[in-house]
């Protein structure tokens, strides 16, 4: 398989093979390795025991039922099972051993996210016991390097899976259910993951960004946030927010510190602040956000959000407001 | 080593025939195939079902293949417009749907229904008529699914329709309510199938052919038909629960409601994994014979090797939370199903040390076949490592829904139930039609076969752990997996050339293939002491068995039966244990009411998806139907009744 290995040319890690974290690289290091190399070693010694079989020489005279030869292939096809043997439960013994670790609750200090999968894309919640200094995002989760972040997965439709390939394995979000799953980055960077669980027409375009950064930064982050979106300060944005404010979007879209504040859709707050767009399908520029914005069918068919028929100055305002939403 | 049945005396009341000779009029008569429509759609014979349930199959798995070639062009590169979410995701579903439920079981149970009754030696299946019933519901129901497919009506959450993605509120409209449908229906005709198979083997069998000589095919499909009717009601239900969910308003997976969608995973899988043994077990058996025929001796190790089949019957049934471990159950009930699945491994690796054992010690020869055979191995033990993989917990919640397991999946089905399939149609096409398949061909084919199912699947392995996901109609281009599904594609092209190979070849020989004769390959079991193809009655004289391998261990012509009647359709009822001559049956002639019936079952189920009164409709007609089928025949009683107060026949001289 190794041989197959590609140059990964995605913004953001998103290998089982390329861990970035301490439970993707436990699997691979004591799974997927010795298992990998085990069925190598199994695969070439059966063909090998499989051809010999073939095409050795016989003598002119030999029996194929001669009874002599019965003790020697029971004993064979004995040895061979037994092996087959071992070898299963010394894996059963490293897979439980490996999967205790990867289930293990961490530590106390642990960052709770609550992650409510949608068709198609991912609410992203950092609760706090204040009320209001709650954080609501979508498709990108921002995490400190090497702390851990237990993550409380919900869905509201339909099952989804949760999986960052490369910090840790998959989870299914069930609805009416609450799972948890934890995982850690030891180091700063993007981690993409995709929802892995079939879940309609673009379970395709249904990702993720982990956005993995130093406390510090990530403090930052989290304290930007927590902010409600300012007063727009010139003309272009102030039409912009009417625009917005006048048209279907507040049907589904939530700002916070304007009157929209319907939880349907992403909440937009921050939205200037993302990386992508679409659940983790366009990079976030303002061609992108035009293009979405005015036919999502064109991007995403089948995606819950409608195309939006506005005219050309309309449009240009509404980018410049959304622009500003950092 | 001679196939020929020897002259033997028939004591039939009031005639004592002289030779063979002189009986095989009267069975032509009594048990005589005429041509034309009528007469085919009343056919009972086993011969005749299976071959059709074979035919029907193939088509089926064409549909399918053609499904997979288009999704694999729509992936061929990123962001591709081959296919719309839409389309894609009711070809894929239609894909898995056709694969599982109307090629591969079928195509399988086909094959028992052809040979079963051949290899034990006797004139047909049991029941016959609800047999030919199955074939007619697998028939409505797998037409019924395409129609609606054309009419842009197929199913589109998968061949597994996940709740609530597949529960009213999400799936709205009548798709799933097919695929739903459909299930029932072929779940229907699999579980007659077995039904029919089962006690074709517990009760047919030649006299003298006691458990310890039944062949490994025969065992197989022993297994699988036993598996079958433990699986198949799950799944039927399930189908029916998720129908009535969707239809009159339970709620049974509504979680809003007090349902569980989890129950539905729980359920399906408990069919779904046993599923994928009743399609490799028959895998395993017609390996089993095409080793003993290739190499000329008997399988190495006959105990084990039936006992392998029967363990791995029975621990298919303890593995299906392994689709599941990453829905978040505990880890240590899921430590329980992990352990099963490794288990799995062991009867299965049994096996192949066997056969490696078998062809050690015998002579090999290289006949298209046993390519197969090869084939086979090295394709099925790459699937049995990544399923030891994905047995893993840990590392199947990482490759989970991914292209890996499509990989894996491939390799298993492919590799345990399509190459040994080619090679069964390599090893009895002479005997079903009398001709030789060209080797030229055959070479050819396989050749092609095991290079596309590797450069279409092998690669599939890295792409799963590269992060792709299965059942996406695209993906992006910077994720950097465009190269290997290309290659992908290019392998699945080779897969369609090499099928498109074995189909001139089929047709080619059906005109101008070499006669076959008897035995062609020198094998050892009892469908190679007839004709080729059988005629109605299959053997002119039930033959006696006293050896693992009839055709090679007995000195000397096979004996025969005597004291059944030629001028009913007599066939013969022996022992459970030690197939001792126990009675006699009369088998019904050709009747049309198994297809009125199956009619009658298919308008109920279509008519029920679109309105309740499909029930008022229906029942009355099922009634009809069954009612027909059941019209006693005074005449008949009284002469079986006559029979049973006879004597019990007498085997061999």
């Amino acid at each position: 398989v190794s041989v197959l290995q590609q140059l990964d040319s995605f913004p953001g890690r998103h290998s089982a093979l390329d861990p970035g974290g301490p439970q993707a690289a436990l699997i691979r290091d004591r799974l997927w390795d010795p298992m990998y190399a085990t069925a190598v070693v199994t695969f070439v010694l059966v063909v090998a025991a499989l051809m010999w079989a073939v095409f050795r020489r016989r003598s002119p005279g030999e029996e194929s039922d001669d009874p002599r030869r019965e003790p020697v292939m029971r004993r064979a096809v004995g040895l061979a099972a037994a092996v087959t043997v071992v070898v299963l439960f010394v894996f059963l013994v490293a897979d439980v051993a490996a999967g205790r670790v990867v289930t293990a609750t961490p530590g106390d200090d642990a960052i709770q996210i609550r992650v409510i999968g949608h068709q198609w894309w991912w609410e992203v919640q950092y609760r706090d016991s204040l009320p209001q200094r709650w954080v609501a995002t979508a498709n990108e989760i921002h995490v400190p390097v090497g702390r851990p972040v237990v993550l409380e997965l919900r869905s509201t439709d339909v099952i989804h899976s949760f999986w960052p390939p490369s910090l840790t394995a998959k989870r299914d979000l069930i609805p009416g259910r609450v799972n948890s799953l934890w995982l850690q980055a030891d180091t700063a960077g993007e981690f993409r993951g995709m929802c892995a669980e079939f879940c309609g027409h673009q379970h395709a375009k249904m990702a993720f960004i982990i956005v993995a950064e130093p406390a510090a930064s990530f403090a930052r982050w989290l304290a930007q946030q927590r902010d409600t979106a300012g007063t727009p300060q010139d003309s272009l944005t102030r039409r912009g927010q009417e625009v917005f404010l006048g048209s279907q979007c507040p049907m589904c879209h939530a700002i916070a510190g304007t009157p929209a504040g319907s939880r349907v859709g992403p909440d937009l707050t921050h939205l200037g602040s993302r990386r992508t767009l679409a659940a983790g399908t366009l990079p976030n520029t303002r061609g992108n956000l035009a293009g979405w914005v005015v036919n999502p069918q064109r991007i995403k068919p089948g995606a819950k959000m409608p195309p939006n028929a506005l005219s050309p100055d309309d449009l240009q305002a509404l980018l410049a407001y959304l622009e500003t939403l950092r | 080593m001679s196939t020929t049945l020897p002259p033997r005396a028939v004591p039939e009341p009031g005639r004592a025939p002289e030779s063979v000779a002189e009986l095989i009029p009267h069975l032509e008569e009594t048990w005589k195939q005429p041509p034309g429509l009528w007469a085919w759609l009343r056919s009972v014979d086993h011969k005749s079902i299976g071959i059709r349930t074979m035919v029907t199959a193939l088509i089926f798995f064409l549909l399918g293949g053609l499904e997979a070639a288009t999704m694999r062009a729509q992936l061929a590169r990123p962001e591709n417009t081959v296919l719309g979410p839409d389309a894609y995701n009711q070809f894929f579903t239609m894909h898995g749907t056709t694969m599982m439920f109307l090629f591969a079981v079928p195509v399988m149970q086909g094959l028992g229904l052809y040979l079963v009754p051949l290899m034990v030696g006797t004139r047909n299946v049991s029941f016959p008529r609800l047999n030919a019933y199955g074939y007619w519901v697998y028939l409505i129901g797998g037409a019924f699914l395409y129609v609606m497919f054309l009419l842009n009506t197929g199913p589109d959450t998968g061949w597994f329709s996940y709740v609530p993605l597949a529960g009213p509120e999400y799936a709205p409209g009548k798709r799933v309510d097919v695929w739903a449908q459909t299930i029932t229906f072929t779940e229907i005709s699999s579980l007659v199938t077995a039904t029919a198979l089962i006690v074709t083997v517990f009760k047919n069998r030649a006299p003298g052919m006691t458990l310890n000589r039944i062949p490994l095919f025969v065992w197989a499909m022993l297994v699988q038909s036993f598996m079958v009717l433990f699986a198949m009601p799950w799944v039927a239900t399930a189908s029916q629960l998720l129908a009535m969910d969707r239809l009159v308003g339970t709620h049974f997976f509504n979680q809003a409601e007090g349902g569980d969608p989890i129950l539905w995973q729980h359920l399906f899988w408990f069919f779904g994994h046993p599923e994928v043994y009743i399609i490799a077990v028959p895998g395993l058996g017609i390996v089993s014979s095409i080793v003993a025929t290739s190499t000329r001796r008997p399988v190495f190790g006959y105990p084990a090797m039936v006992l392998s089949l029967v363990a791995t019957g029975f621990l298919a049934f303890g593995l299906w939370v392994h689709h599941m471990f990453a829905t978040g159950l505990p880890q240590l009930g899921e430590s329980f199903f992990s352990a099963a699945s490794m288990m799995i491994a062991i009867p299965t690796g049994v096996q192949i040390f066997c056969w490696i054992a078998t062809i050690w010690a015998g002579r090999p020869r290289f006949t298209v076949p046993f390519l197969w055979v090869l084939g086979f191995v090295v394709v099925f033990i790459i699937g049995g490592f990544s399923g030891v993989m994905v047995a893993s917990v840990a590392l199947d919640q990482q490759v989970h829904d991914t292209y890996f397991v499509v990989a894996h999946l491939h390799y298993v089905l492919l590799g345990g139930a399509v190459f040994p399939l080619f090679g069964a149609f390599y090893h009895w096409f002479p005997k079903m039609t009398g001709r030789m398949l060209s080797d030229r061909l055959g070479r050819w084919q396989f050749w092609l076969f095991l290079l596309g199912v590797n450069l279409t699947f092998f690669p599939m392995h890295q792409l799963g752990l590269d992060g792709m996901p299965r059942r996406v109609y695209t993906y992006l281009p910077e994720a950097g997996w465009g190269r290997l599904n290309l290659l992908a594609t290019v392998g699945a092209v080779t897969i369609a050339v090499s099928v498109v190979l074995l189909l001139i070849n089929v047709i080619r020989s059906l005109r101008t293939g070499a006669p076959a004769g008897e035995n062609p390959w020198g094998g050892e079991t009892l469908e190679w002491a007839t004709t080729s193809a059988p005629r109605p009655y299959n053997f002119p004289l039930i033959p006696v068995v006293n050896a693992r391998s009839p055709l090679w261990e007995e000195t000397g012509p096979l004996r025969g039966v005597a004291g059944l009647r030629t001028d009913v359709c007599d066939v013969l009822v022996t022992t459970l244990l030690d197939a001792e001559p126990d009675n006699r049956h009369r088998h019904p002639p050709p009747t049309i009411w198994p297809l009125v019936a199956a009619l009658a079952t298919g308008v109920t189920f279509i008519t029920l998806i679109f309105t309740p009164w499909g029930a008022v409709i229906g029942f009355p007609l099922l009634f009809l139907g069954f009612f027909g089928w059941a019209w006693p025949h005074g005449r008949d009683h009284r002469e079986q009744l006559s029979i049973e107060a006879e004597r019990p026949v007498e085997a061999g001289p």
